[in-house]
């Protein structure tokens, strides 16, 4: 194999590696000792992932969560180009501006779908089991190269950009990871066999429509509460889909599921803890209201979550 | 006694300690509720951490399209939508919404992304598209129209790979009743999820649509306020 995943996330890791020596050397940053820990810290878990003890990772993980806890993560002192040089320059470049971060979607799908099975003397281009995340790697590469080649910057003048837009994510790029941890931890613990016990304990389950009803519902809620419905899917669908709307009621199986993952993704749509759809976009749009992108979609979530549940009703029995 | 982590997280979160902290303390707290010993809690912590690494991969979007920015990414996104007479705010998003839900249907789950489209070009032309019809924005109207370009990322992602018959969620389902002894064609499921995905688009759409008319109205409100300011400085003068 020539491109493994490990090859990107090294690439990551450098990248992290320099935000982090940059906010070091940051006088702007009242706090630049521990953001630069936090960076520098998130470098190692991308660098030497793989070779330290899982034990000592979750110590850094945890370290990681305490400087951001403390408030250890703060914006350093950015230049921004004034919005007259942008606009001249913008003016100058015209359309093509656009291309570079093109490239990156177009590149990805090329990669995901033509590039599979290539081979360059016998040995495999791109990981194949991790094709997406392999190709949207170099395609980021590959439309850095281009948008140099563009703009005629400076080779360091990407770097500094990287930490101007790192700086406004700060500690929500880790919040998905961090979670991704909460929800092998629940799943370790027993968590989800507690959840369903109690549910499928307090619903009516002589009721076509109450068990569709609670089924939906605790789908929306339980991916709530994990930030993800695939981790919701198998516990509500052991607890209550298959022992009472397929077993007792006689439901078609492939219609429950189909509309009760979509269930699952309404709650998606209104929970913080699918942090990498919802607060991320959020810090990545210089919202005030982390919360904004889920007031955005939660009447949407709602209405969807109605029709799920009769659309539901009136099709697998 | 193991929901006890659940209940930190609500708390935490509605208290609005750093999310990052609350998680950690959960997760710790879930473990030892659940009889794990801190090696082992630390372990899995680790673990899940090194495997879900894939999750910020995002970040490596964020050279090319800051550099972007800095040669006047957004103001050619607004130059670009100025010239489409047609373009408004919700048109615009609804536009995205469903090239997003058919592309992520076929697969094509890659051709978007709030890092990759929405901070670069999607938001910049919705905000754009807003300006040039109502002129200067309120504040809190400029980050409602941001907020719905993430939504509409979002929402077409969500509900058009789901019909896609290789993506992961199907595959799980299809598992998931395997092991239970009910075979599946991936097909039989991905079909049922149709009319969802058609109702997602629907509704997400007519709030786009209307967002036109709410984004009017507070321009309207707010130019009204300056303006009786304005008003009241003659009289005082």
């Amino acid at each position: 194999m020539l491109i493994s995943l490990n090859y990107i996330y090294i690439i990551l890791g450098a990248l992290l590696a320099v935000v982090a020596l940059l906010s070091f050397l940051d006088k702007g940053n009242p706090k630049r000792f521990l953001t630069g820990s936090f960076w520098g810290l998130y470098a190692i878990t991308f660098l030497f992932g793989n070779n330290i003890n899982p034990m000592y990772m979750g110590v850094v993980a945890i370290a990681m969560a305490v400087i951001a806890g403390c408030g250890g993560v703060r914006m350093g002192k950015h230049e921004e180009a004034p919005v007259k040089v942008r606009t001249e320059k913008a003016r100058r470049l015209g359309n093509w501006l656009f291309m570079p971060a093109l490239l990156i979607p177009v590149i990805t799908v090329i990669g995901t779908i033509g590039m599979k099975d290539l081979t360059i003397g016998g040995l495999q281009l791109l990981e194949k089991a991790n094709i997406t995340l392999v190709s949207l790697g170099v395609a980021c590469v590959l439309a850095l190269v281009a948008g140099m080649g563009l703009t005629k910057d400076k080779v360091f003048q990407p770097l500094k950009e990287s930490r101007r837009l790192f700086d406004a994510i700060g500690w929500a790029a880790v919040l998905p990871q961090m979670l991704a941890t909460l929800g092998a931890l629940f799943a370790a613990a027993g968590v989800g066999d507690v959840v369903s016990n109690l549910v499928s304990a307090a619903i009516p389950v002589d009721s076509k429509f109450m068990v569709v009803l609670a089924y939906g519902v605790g789908m929306a809620l339980f991916t709530m509460i994990m930030g993800n419905a695939f981790a919701a899917f198998p516990v509500m669908t052991a607890g209550i889909g298959l022992p009472l709307v397929v077993k007792m009621h006689g439901g078609d199986p492939a219609i429950l599921a189909a509309i009760g993952m979509f269930s699952g993704y309404c709650g998606t749509l209104m929970t913080p803890m699918a942090a990498n759809f919802n607060i991320v976009p959020a810090a990545l749009l210089d919202l005030p209201d982390k919360n904004g992108v889920i007031k955005a979609q939660a009447p949407t979530a709602l209405l969807l979550l109605c029709v799920n549940i009769f659309l539901m009703y009136f099709l697998v029995f | 006694m193991t929901l006890i982590g659940i209940l930190i997280v609500i708390v935490g979160f509605a208290l609005r300690f750093n999310p990052l902290l609350v998680v950690v303390l959960a997760g710790i707290v879930t473990g030892l509720a659940g009889h794990l010993s801190m090696e082992k809690i630390l372990t899995i912590f680790g673990e899940a951490f090194i495997k879900n690494r894939y999750l910020p991969l995002f970040l490596l979007t964020l050279p090319v399209i800051g550099l972007l920015e800095r040669n006047g990414l957004k103001e050619q996104a607004l130059t670009l939508i100025s010239k489409i007479k047609a373009a408004t705010t919700g048109r615009l998003l609804i536009l995205y919404l469903f090239i997003r839900e058919v592309a992520a249907s076929i697969g094509l789950t890659a051709l978007g992304g709030h890092a990759q489209l929405v901070r670069p070009m999607i938001a910049p032309m919705a905000e754009a598209a807003a300006e040039n019809k109502y002129g200067p924005l309120p504040e809190d109207t400029r980050n409602k129209i941001k907020a719905f370009s993430a939504s509409a990322d979002n929402v077409g992602l969500f509900f058009g790979e789901d019909i896609f018959i290789a993506f992961g969620a199907i595959l799980l389902m299809k598992g998931f009743f395997e092991q239970n002894g009910i075979i599946l064609e991936p097909l039989q499921i991905a079909v049922w999820g149709i009319p969802t995905a058609i109702a997602a688009f629907i509704i997400h759409s007519v709030r786009l649509y209307l967002l036109d008319r709410t984004i009017q109205k507070e321009v309207e409100q707010a130019v009204g306020v300056n303006r009786s300011g304005k008003e009241c400085n003659t009289h005082a003068n």
